[in-house]
C-alpha cells in the first residue's frame, strides 16, 4: 500500500548555537512511515529539548533536514512545486505548541479562519464559510458570537490554543501535527478537545501526530508512541505496552514522574533522577541517556544502542536488551500499530 | 499567622465593543507566608486576569474597578506608578503565561536578567549582578552558560526556566506562576516544581500556581482555589478538594481527570462556559449544573465558610440548613 508520509533517515543538526562546539543534533537518523489507507494516532513524547518540535517543523517543511529526506506521497517535500505543493500545504496541518507565538496581533480571529477557507476553497458560499467556522469553534468549546471579531490579545491562553485546534478541524487535513495542543486548557475541555481530534481521525481518516509530554492523555488517544531523548528514539511501540510495561530506563523515569491527581500517590520516588545541569553533554558517542542512567556500564558508551525488540510491538534502544534481536532503525514503523 | 497576601473585593472588567465583560467578580483571598495555592478553573475564567490585576498590569480596555491587594501590609492598588514598578519583582513577582515568548530575541539572556536587577538596585556591582543571575539560573537547573545565550538557542522548557529565574531574582514575598510548566515534560516539570518549592521555602514566599494540570496541583500545592466565570467557587485544602470537592463545578472538574485505568473514557463537562458579557443570573454555573435548583437561577450564592476552613459558593449547602 502507498505511503502517505515518510521520514527517511532524517537528521537535523542546528549549528547556529554559538557555544555548542559541534552544534545540537535535535533529531538523529529518524525514520517513520504513515500509510495512505491506515490512518493512525501516533504520540511523540519526550522531555523538553528532545526534538519534538523540530520533528514537527521538519514535517511541515519549515526547516530542512541536515541529512535524509521527507517524502509526501512519494515526493520529497522540499522539491514540491505547483499543485503538489498546494496539496501538501493543505493536507499537512499543524497545531503549534505555542499559541502566543503564531498569531499576528493585527489580525482578528476571523482572519485566521477565513484565509484558509478562501485559499483552499473549503466553502461554497459566504454563509457556508460562516457555518463551517462556527461549527469548528463550537466543537472546541468556544462561542462564535463572542470570539469572532476579537484580536489575539483579547483572548485567554486556552482560547488561543483552541482557535488553533479549530483551524485544524476546519481544514480536515490528511496529516495533523498537534504540538501540545491542549496544554493550556482545563481537564474537562482537554477531554472534549481530544475527543474532537479523535473524531477527526475516526470519521475523516486523519492521521495525527500527537506531540506531548503528557503521557496520560497520550495513553487515552494514541495507538502508538515514540519516546525521544536528545533527538534519539529511546523506546517505541504499542502505547499500551510502553506505558504499562516501559522497558527503557528513560521511559521508566518518565512514567515514574507523572504527577498523579491523587494526594496519596506521591510524585516519583525513584531515586534515579539526575539534575540536568550536572550532566555533561559532550555529544557523547554512546547512549544519549548514559549521563543520567542508573544502569550505565562501559558497553553503553561507544555507540548509540540499536533498537532491540523487547516485545511483538515494542523496541528499546538500550544494551540491557542486547540479547534480543535488533530492529533496523528504518523499520521502526513495523512496531507501531495503527 | 498574619496573611502575607490579602485580596479583598477585587473586580476587573474589560470594556469591549460588545459591552462590559466582568472578568473578575468580587474575589477575596488570603494567603499565609510559605503557603502554596493552586488556582484552577475553566479556560477563560479569569485566572490570568486575577494575576495581572494583582500586579496592576491590566491594560486597556481592561480596568480594575475596585478592591485591594495587600502584600506584607501594603495595598498595591494605592501605590503610585513608580512605587508599583519597584514593588514588582521585589514584593510580588509574576511569571506570565507563555512567558518564554516575551524574552527578547536580540538580547542575551544574561543582559535581560541584569536589566531586571538594575531597575531595582542600580548601584549593585556588575560582578555581583552577574553572580546573582548565575545563581538564579542554577537554582532552576540551567547551566551557567545560559547567561551568554540567546532565547532561540534554548528549547521551550529551558526558556520557561529562564523566566522563572528572572521571577525569583529579587526574592519576592509572593510569586505568581501562570502555567509555568505547561510546555514541559514530566521530568522537567518535577524538577522545576521542586525548584520553585525549594526557593519558596528558603524565601518564605507564598506561591500562587495557576494551571490546568490537576496532577501537578495534587503534588505541589497546599490549597486549591477553583474559579468559574470570574468568581471563586471553592477554596479548600488539596486533600479535601481531591477527595470530597463540594462545589458541583469542582466535582465535575475532578471527575474529568484521566488516569491509566479508565482508558478511552473522556468525561468533559457538557455545555459551553458562559460569555462574560452575559453571565447567567443567579449562580453562573446553573445552566450546566446537574444539581441546579430554582433558587440557583435567581440568586447569586454567597461564599460561605464550612468545616475545615473551606470556602464554597453554592446553594446546595445553605438551602435547608
Ligand atoms: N533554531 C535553533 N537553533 C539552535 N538550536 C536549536 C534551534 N531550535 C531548537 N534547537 C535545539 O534543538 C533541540 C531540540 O529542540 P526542540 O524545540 O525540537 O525540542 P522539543 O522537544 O520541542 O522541546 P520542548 O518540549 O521544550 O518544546 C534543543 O536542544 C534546542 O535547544
Ligand atoms: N484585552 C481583553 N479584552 C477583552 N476581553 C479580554 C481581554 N483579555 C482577556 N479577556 C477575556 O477575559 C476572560 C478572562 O481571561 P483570562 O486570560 O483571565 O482567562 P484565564 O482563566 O487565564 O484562561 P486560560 O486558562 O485560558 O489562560 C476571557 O474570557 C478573555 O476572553
Ligand atoms: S544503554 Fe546503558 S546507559 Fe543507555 S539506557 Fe541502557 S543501560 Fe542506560
Ligand atoms: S448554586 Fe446551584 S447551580 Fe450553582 S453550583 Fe450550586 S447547585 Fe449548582
Ligand atoms: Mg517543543
Ligand atoms: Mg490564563
Amino acid at each position: 500500500m502507498a505511503n502517505l508520509l515518510e521520514f527517511r533517515n532524517v537528521t537535523k543538526t542546528y549549528t547556529r548555537g554559538y557555544f555548542a562546539e559541534a552544534g545540537t543534533t535535535a533529531l538523529a537518523d529518524f525514520s517513520m512511515t504513515l500509510k495512505e489507507d491506515e490512518p493512525t494516532i501516533m504520540t511523540v513524547a519526550g522531555e523538553s529539548g528532545s526534538g519534538k518540535t523540530t520533528l514537527a517543523m521538519l514535517l511541515l517543511g519549515f526547516i530542512d533536514p541536515t541529512k535524509g529526506e521527507i517524502l509526501y506521497k512519494g515526493k520529497n517535500i522540499n522539491k514540491l512545486r505547483g499543485d503538489d505543493r498546494l496539496n501538501y500545504r493543505r493536507e499537512v496541518q499543524a497545531v503549534f505548541q505555542d499559541p502566543f507565538a503564531v498569531f499576528n496581533p493585527f489580525y482578528t480571529v476571523d482572519h485566521l479562519l477565513t484565509v484558509p477557507i478562501e485559499k483552499f476553497k473549503l466553502a461554497k458560499s459566504k454563509a457556508d464559510a460562516r457555518n463551517k467556522m462556527e461549527e469548528a469553534l463550537s466543537s472546541v468549546g468556544l462561542r462564535p458570537e463572542d470570539i469572532l471579531g476579537r484580536f489575539p490579545h483579547q483572548l485567554s491562553g486556552g482560547q488561543r490554543q483552541r482557535i488553533n485546534v479549530a483551524r485544524a478541524l476546519l481544514l480536515k487535513p490528511r496529516v495533523l501535527v498537534a504540538d501540545e495542543p491542549v496544554s493550556m486548557v482545563d481537564a474537562s475541555l482537554r477531554a472534549n478537545i481530544l475527543e474532537s481530534l479523535r473524531g477527526l481521525h475516526r470519521d475523516h481518516g486523519v492521521s495525527i501526530i500527537y506531540i506531548t509530554h503528557d503521557l496520560t492523555t497520550a495513553y487515552h488517544v494514541a495507538n502508538s508512541i515514540v519516546v525521544l531523548y536528545k533527538g534519539g528514539v529511546m523506546e517505541a511501540g504499542d502505547i499500551d505496552n510502553v506505558i504499562q510495561k516501559p522497558q527503557h530506563p528513560y521511559t521508566r523515569l518518565l512514567i515514574d514522574s507523572i504527577p498523579w491527581p491523587d494526594v496519596d500517590r506521591r510524585w516519583g520516588s525513584d531515586g534515579m533522577m539526575v539534575k540536568e545541569s550536572e550532566t555533561t553533554d559532550k555529544g557523547g558517542k554512546g547512549c544519549r541517556f548514559a549521563a543520567r542512567c542508573p544502569h550505565v556500564k562501559d558497553s553503553c558508551l561507544h555507540i548509540p544502542p540499536p533498537l532491540y525488540r523487547v516485545g511483538q510491538t515494542q523496541v528499546a534502544s538500550c544494551v540491557l536488551y542486547d540479547n534480543n534481536p535488533v530492529l533496523p532503525a528504518t523499520q521502526l514503523t513495523d512496531v507501531l500499530p495503527v | 499567622m498574619t496573611p502575607i497576601l490579602q485580596i479583598r473585593d477585587l473586580q476587573v472588567s474589560y470594556y469591549t465593543d460588545l459591552g462590559r465583560a466582568t472578568a473578575l467578580n468580587r474575589v477575596n483571598l488570603d494567603l499565609n507566608p510559605g503557603e502554596k495555592l493552586g488556582l484552577v478553573g475553566e479556560s477563560g475564567s479569569g485566572k490570568s486576569t486575577m494575576a495581572l490585576a494583582m500586579m496592576r498590569m491590566i491594560k486597556a480596555p481592561g480596568r480594575i474597578e475596585s478592591g485591594s491587594v495587600t502584600v506584607g501590609g501594603v495595598d498595591l492598588i494605592t501605590l503610585n506608578d513608580e512605587e508599583m514598578r519597584l514593588a514588582r519583582l521585589s514584593r510580588i513577582a509574576y511569571i506570565p503565561q507563555g512567558a518564554m515568548n516575551s524574552l527578547n530575541p536580540v538580547l542575551r539572556i544574561g543582559a535581560q536578567m541584569v536589566d531586571a536587577i538594575k531597575a531595582h538596585i542600580p548601584n549593585m556591582s556588575q560582578a555581583d549582578m552577574t553572580e546573582q543571575c548565575m545563581q538564579s539560573l542554577e537554582s532552576v537547573d540551567l547551566k551557567r552558560n545560559v547567561f551568554q545565550m540567546y532565547a532561540h538557542e534554548l528549547s521551550g522548557g529551558m526558556k520557561q526556566r529562564v523566566c522563572i529565574a528572572i521571577g525569583i531574582l529579587l526574592k519576592p514575598q509572593v510569586i505568581i506562576a501562570d502555567e509555568p510548566t505547561s510546555a514541559l515534560d514530566v521530568v522537567t516539570q518535577r524538577q522545576v516544581m521542586e525548584t520553585i518549592d525549594r526557593v519558596q521555602k528558603e524565601m518564605g514566599a507564598a506561591v500562587i500556581l495557576i494551571g490546568h494540570d490537576m496532577g501537578l496541583m495534587a503534588q505541589f500545592v497546599d490549597k486549591v482555589a477553583v474559579m468559574y466565570a470570574g468568581r471563586l467557587t471553592e477554596v479548600s485544602t488539596v486533600r479535601d478538594m481531591f477527595s470530597k470537592p463540594m462545589h458541583p463545578y469542582a466535582q465535575a472538574l475532578i471527575k474529568s481527570l484521566p488516569n491509566l485505568s479508565n482508558k478511552g473514557v473522556f468525561q468533559g463537562i457538557a455545555g459551553l462556559a458562559p460569555s462574560l458579557l452575559r453571565i447567567p443570573n443567579g449562580c453562573a454555573f446553573h445552566p450546566r449544573c446537574p444539581q441546579a435548583m430554582d433558587v440557583c437561577k435567581t440568586t447569586v450564592p454567597d461564599v460561605k465558610e464550612y468545616e475545615g476552613n473551606r470556602l464554597v459558593a453554592c446553594h446546595l449547602y445553605t438551602e435547608g440548613a
